[in-house]
């Protein structure tokens, strides 16, 4: 078997990483397929800030020569991957999606990184994504837009656009990406594939551009439930160079995943269902709800409390550590220096023209909260809010194994809807954000498509502390029934698969 | 909570931002906005809650490295993405006028 390009990136990572097993496919093939389809079709997307085609080729060629010694590393070896861009590469531009970092390459690999290459795994290039992770949309990359596969009109959300868009498109079969407020579960929906952010600690963040470093979480995105499983066994566990990597034992992903949703309890917030939710939203989470119950799982009601301060917990939290951990920014080790007399100046004038609209707004946000004065009021409290919200979960996980509802009260909002003002994009983060907060392991998977748009939507669970296990095993029950959304156009207007008559297309082609 | 120019400023200036008039106009629009939004933290019953200072789950204890000797970048390592560089340092503008 040696198939098309597009037979070969339409694969699992598992099944890419098994035909490399039975020498029935060559790393090589599936690099230069995965190569071409990201030539071919990244115009059109833009999930790619930079392309590794040369040190990937070499990477092949090894992989090979291992497969042909019968000495491969693991099921990865030699299946092409990215990674979102603000993980360091070594002597590999790495931006962070922001002009400040243009141009750096960093002298080492970030933790997460060394473990995909230690695996075997093929990093075929960096991804776009929100300029230091602050946004919810791609839309504040500032160097190119990046479009969501299924309907180019529409954002792949953020800030790991480009890590769900690449997978979406089949640029690639898997990436990383990274989670502070939702930043993998919210473009993991909006793309129509799997995300998952693990618990606080469960992977280690050194090497990876730091934003706010008590929520900033790694994780995979990949179009199935195996492949996502299969991504974390390998990057998991504890790296003795982040002092909040914990030290448990990592489970075997794998071993639970086929045991089915039976018996499990699952927990539906009605909080996640007040205000604002999109009906066509509510309706297709609602349908995989009932799914579980048709599998033997059992529904229990249960309350979050305190979901609705969140938002408001977290846009003091993370623009505060952000405020601290941006003020690396200054010109004088590494990155953007604009010249000026003084070193204030340089500090000042470096900053202003090396950071966009919205990393300094939440720096200026971030340095108020902080400032003398305000510290007790805004983030003392906030911090107290968060033990409350942790407490909601605590409380909850008595009655049930895992939480299930919307990622995101909308899909896929159209490109440039939400850019004019940042409170409105930072609500759409309602339901993502309280699992960082808590510290808690999320994902979502896709759970069918939206009515009247055809876009996909994402079904969120959350898990109780390292239990990533349980929540695969749920979302792969699901995902067994529901299947996953069929390839997207990569055009403009989503093709309406549902009831809905469509609106006259405007797109080129026909649909 | 309105922002006032002058506080924007302030707090600019603080975070070592100089930002242009329209960014400090636009800035205290939204950023009172956003304040305002987080006010709704002032209706919640805080007393005798902890706040919550590290993000480790289930309590646990950080795992700290032993204080030993490992490998590190080397001074031209350290110094290839440096802006300017003078010898095995830094450069920076002049501090002291």
């Amino acid at each position: 078997m040696s198939g098309s390009d597009s037979e070969l990136t339409g694969l699992s990572l598992r099944e890419a990483g098994a035909g490399i097993a039975a020498r029935a496919l060559s790393s090589r093939d599936l690099v230069e397929a995965a190569l071409a389809r990201i030539a071919a079709t990244d115009g059109r997307v833009g999930a790619f800030l930079e392309v590794t085609a040369e040190r990937a080729r070499a990477q092949a060629a090894q992989a090979d020569q291992r497969a042909a010694r019968g000495e491969r590393r693991s099921e990865l070896d030699g299946v092409p991957v990215a990674v979102k861009d603000l993980f360091a590469t070594k002597g590999v531009p790495t931006t962070a999606g922001s002009r400040i970092l243009e141009g750096w390459k960093p002298p080492y690999d970030a933790t997460v990184v060394e473990r995909l290459e230690d695996a075997g795994a093929v990093v075929v290039g960096k991804l776009n994504m929100d300029e230091f992770a602050m946004g919810s949309s791609n839309e504040n990359s500032a160097y190119k837009p990046c479009a969501n596969p299924y309907d180019l009109s529409r954002t792949p959300g953020g800030s790991s656009g480009g890590s769900a868009a690449a997978v979406a498109a089949r640029q690639v079969h898997g990436s990383l990406g990274t989670d502070t407020g939702g930043s993998i579960r919210l473009p993991a929906s909006f793309c129509g594939v799997v995300g998952l952010k693990p618990t606080y600690g469960r992977v280690s963040r050194y090497g990876v551009v730091a934003f706010a470093s008590s929520l900033d979480q790694v994780g995979p995105l990949a179009r199935t439930v195996e492949d996502v499983a299969l991504l974390l066994g390998k990057i998991a566990g504890h790296d003795p160079r982040d002092m909040t990597s914990s030290a448990r034992p990592v489970d075997d992903y794998l071993a639970a995943l086929e045991e089915g949703a039976r018996g499990l309890r699952v927990g539906v917030p009605r909080e996640w269902f007040q205000g604002g939710v999109d009906a066509g939203v509510e309706r297709s989470v609602r349908a995989a709800l009932a799914v579980y119950e048709r599998l033997g799982a059992k529904l229990v009601e249960i309350s979050l409390p305190h979901t609705k301060y969140g938002i408001a917990a977290y846009y003091l939290i993370a623009p505060a550590e952000a405020s601290s951990n941006l003020a690396r920014y200054d010109g004088v080790r590494f990155g953007l220096r604009a010249e000026a007399k003084g070193l204030r100046e340089m500090y000042a004038e470096t900053r202003e023209r090396g950071f966009g609209a919205e990393p300094k707004r939440r720096i200026m946000l971030g340095t108020y909260a902080l400032s003398a004065g305000y510290y007790d009021a805004y983030y003392l409290r906030a911090q107290k809010v968060r033990t409350l919200v942790r407490r909601d979960f605590d409380e909850a996980f008595r009655v049930c194994d895992v939480i299930a509802g919307p990622v995101s009260p909308t899909v896929a909002f159209p490109l440039g809807a939400r850019t004019q003002d940042p409170l409105q994009m930072y609500l759409g983060d309602v339901f993502t954000i309280t699992c960082n907060l808590a510290a808690l392991p999320g994902l979502s998977v896709p759970c069918g498509l939206h009515g009247e748009s055809g876009m996909p939507v994402g079904l969120q669970l959350v898990g109780r502390p390292f239990d990533e296990a349980t929540l695969l095993r749920a979302a792969r029950a699901l995902e067994r029934e529901v299947g996953a959304p069929s390839p997207p156009s990569l055009r403009e207007g989503a093709e309406v698969r549902g009831q809905a008559p469509s609106p006259p297309s405007l797109r080129e082609g026909a649909a | 909570m309105a922002l006032s120019l002058e506080q924007v400023r302030r707090i600019a200036d603080l975070a070592r931002l100089r930002l242009s008039a329209d960014e400090e106009r636009t800035f205290a629009v939204q950023l009172s906005a956003i304040l305002e939004h987080v006010r709704q933290l002032e209706e919640l019953d805080v007393t005798g809650v902890p706040p919550m200072t590290h993000a480790l789950a289930g309590g646990e204890a950080p795992e700290l490295r032993v204080d030993a000797d490992r490998p590190c970048l080397s001074p031209a390592e350290a110094l290839a993405a440096a802006p300017a560089r003078e010898g095995t340092c830094f450069k920076v503008p002049r501090i002291i006028e």
